[in-house]
């Protein structure tokens, strides 16, 4: 009887079997960079907006608080945007003819809102609290990175759930006195014995805690 | 067996097959130009119950799990009964192709097969359900541990998963057995195929086989260390089923003697699907010398033995109810009895307390018929068994103010009914793509009889 196959074929079946195992293999570790990286993240990814608003031009340019315009951080879930008006109590003033600012007096004229594109959006079974973080001591910077270096705005960081459990599990490693909340320069002390015990004593005043338990984020 | 009344009958092949024969038969209803009648109709009602499936799992993704008949308090319905029914039914596979293999029982070798292929299609049965239960299984990958972007891994103190790992690790490793068992019988239906597609594709899942007597000096190692690693399965896949129920507090879920009151359903179930499978097919391919009086036997013989073990769980149950001297435990007890489900419990004690008791007498054992109609009535017991254990547990427990009714709604029913077709379509499918019975362990036997003959 002639022979059915190739003898190629047992070359053939021992590269398959090798193929299974890498192609498995790579396909895994593919989709999990894939999953991490800024491409699924957008992290570092500036986003167009209605106006291109400057953070670097207001923060470090001429020195504007973040508490300026998200005046709620302190006391509610969300940060706020700013109403228009907060944008005319200058701009109603200064380049008052600006093309670039044409949307924003149309805004004010009409009443009706700007429509900013949302960068930093939880999905909505997360339930983010603004305030918990800021009164216990975490600063704008520590997750929105150097806004006052953003010229548009962009996620500094994944706002993947790996990335909220890292601080998560050990908080002390990211906080600041209260005072230094918006500051964006902020460091803290370079002695690592002093870094320590600023840490230890800002767990005991805010009264920090580790919260992992699955209900206090998704409820 | 010294009180034997037909020794021929009796034998664990038909006295006038020898390896030539075998092969014929076997093979050539696979190679056979074309399947009988019956095959189109077994087909042809397995796909469109199947298709249940498809419409039930589309709707189910559409809308939600709240399609189902579930609501709190009963969070587990069709879903896990459905599974654990299933799951069960694929062990008796796993038991004749490995733990008797291992005690070189003979009879095992014309059912091994055929019973290992149950086993991976009620497993792929079985399996749809928890992915469905999921609600969106397309996330279901969640299940496994992998380096994720949450920073979370499963939570490995749950029994449910390690279900997961139990179950995945069954179906692996039944596949596995099934297909080395099967690469020489492949090789044979290269060799007798007649056009060169079908030699071509039987040469491809033979992987080369030549028959050499290094091939089978690693086959027989192969298939040795596969039984020994599906022997333990046979007990642990089930007991970690049972742990769903075992681990938590809810009364009559909350008791030691799960797991191998589970084990010993599990296997009594699966031979009885085996003995529901054994029979038709017997009959219409005209198997009698492969599939003798002698292997039926034994089925029903098993089949009663792992009956009686589950009935005296039945009384167990029953007993440390009472025994328990907690309110809560012996109140499950009286409303399994006389509950609003208490028609399910008296059907279930007659499908699977009386009725095996039949399988005591050897006229009852040896008529098919009567057997055929136990195996039917054995493996419904076992459905209701199960959802004996999931409904009149949950339905009302600690908190009367939350008791509430289980009823399965259309889209519980339809897609049961869809497993099932799957489970007959893939049935038929294998009869006639794949020899049904080990041709090359049949002629051991054909070798090992004329030894004896021969004195």
């Amino acid at each position: 009887m002639a022979q059915l196959f190739h003898t190629s074929a047992n070359m053939i079946a021992r590269l398959s079997l090798l193929a299974v195992v890498l192609g498995a293999g790579g396909g895994l570790t593919a989709l999990l960079t894939v999953a991490k990286s800024p491409y699924n993240t957008q992290q570092n990814m500036p986003v167009d907006q209605p106006v291109p608003f400057s953070h670097k031009h207001h923060v470090k340019g001429l020195g504007i608080d973040c508490l300026h315009c998200h005046t709620s951080v302190e006391q509610g879930a969300i940060a706020g945007i700013p109403p228009t008006k907060t944008c005319m109590t200058c701009h109603s003033q200064i380049w008052t003819e600006a093309p670039m600012l044409e949307p924003v007096r149309e805004s004010f004229r009409t009443n009706e809102s700007l429509e900013w594109v949302r960068v930093h959006d939880l999905p909505d079974y997360v339930y983010f609290n603004h305030s918990i973080h800021v009164n216990k001591g975490i600063g704008c910077v520590t997750c929105h990175g150097r806004v006052d270096e953003m010229p548009l705005m962009m996620k500094a960081n994944t706002l993947q759930m790996s990335w909220c459990m890292d601080c998560h599990w050990h908080p002390e490693a990211n906080l600041r006195p209260r005072s230094e909340i918006t500051n964006m320069t902020w460091a803290p002390p370079a002695d690592p014995d002093e870094r320590l015990a600023l840490a230890q004593r800002l767990v005991e005043e805010y009264n920090v805690q580790s919260k992992v338990s699955c209900s206090v984020c998704h409820r | 067996m010294a009180t034997q009344v037909h020794p021929l009958e009796d034998a664990v092949i038909g006295p006038n097959q020898n390896n030539t024969t075998i092969t014929e038969k076997i093979s050539d209803i696979v190679l056979g130009k074309d399947a009988p009648l019956f095959w189109y109709i077994g087909v042809l009602a397995g796909l469109s119950l199947a298709g249940g499936i498809a419409h039930g799992a589309a709707w189910l993704v559409l809308k939600g799990t709240g399609v189902w008949g579930l609501n709190i308090p009963v969070g587990w319905g069709f879903a896990i009964i459905n599974f654990v029914w299933w799951i069960g039914i694929g062990h008796a596979g796993t038991l004749i192709s490995a733990i008797l293999l291992l005690f070189r029982q003979d009879w095992r070798t014309s059912i091994n097969r055929f019973a290992e292929a149950m086993t991976l299609f009620a497993v792929s049965c079985a399996g749809l359900f928890p992915l469905l239960h999921v609600g969106r299984p397309w996330l279901a990958f969640w299940l496994m541990p992998y380096q994720n972007t949450m920073n979370v891994w499963p939570q490995f103190r749950s029994p449910l998963v390690w279900d997961v790992f139990a179950v995945t690790t069954y179906a692996t490793v039944s596949a596995l057995f099934w297909y080395t068992g099967l690469v020489p019988d492949l090789a044979t239906m290269r060799d007798r195929a007649k056009t060169k597609v079908v030699r071509r594709i039987y040469g491809i899942f033979a992987l080369g086989w030549r028959g050499s007597a290094r091939h089978w000096e690693r086959y027989e190692s192969v298939y040795l260390i596969l039984a020994g690693i599906s022997t333990p399965l046979v007990v642990s896949v089930h007991t970690v089923v049972s742990f769903d129920f075992a681990v938590s507090v809810i009364p009559g879920w909350h008791a030691t003697l799960f797991p191998p009151y589970f084990v010993a359903g599990a296997i009594y179930s699966g031979f009885a699907m085996v003995l529901t499978l054994a029979i038709p097919v017997r009959h219409f391919y005209k198997l009698h010398d492969f599939i003798t009086m002698r292997h039926i036997e034994n089925m029903a013989k098993i089949t009663l033995a792992t009956g009686l073990v589950v009935f005296y769980g039945y009384m167990t149950e029953l007993f440390f109810g009472w025994y328990s001297a907690n309110e809560y435990e012996q109140y499950m007890v009286m409303n399994r009895i006389s509950g609003p489900y208490w028609y399910m419990y008296w059907t279930l004690i007659f499908c699977n307390g009386l009725t095996p008791q039949l399988l005591w007498f050897r006229k009852i054992r040896r008529n098919l018929v009567l057997l055929f109609v136990i195996s039917l009535v054995v493996n419904v017991g076992m459905w209701l068994e199960r959802f004996v254990i999931v409904v009149t547990s949950l339905h009302r427990d600690f908190l009367p103010s939350s008791w509430g009714m289980y009823f399965p709604t259309f889209w519980d029913i339809i897609l049961y009914l869809g497993t099932i077709g799957q489970f007959v379509l893939l049935f038929f499918l294998f009869l006639r793509f794949v020899p049904m019975i080990a041709m090359f362990e049949m002629k051991h036997l054909v070798h090992k009889s004329e030894q004896v003959k021969q004195g």
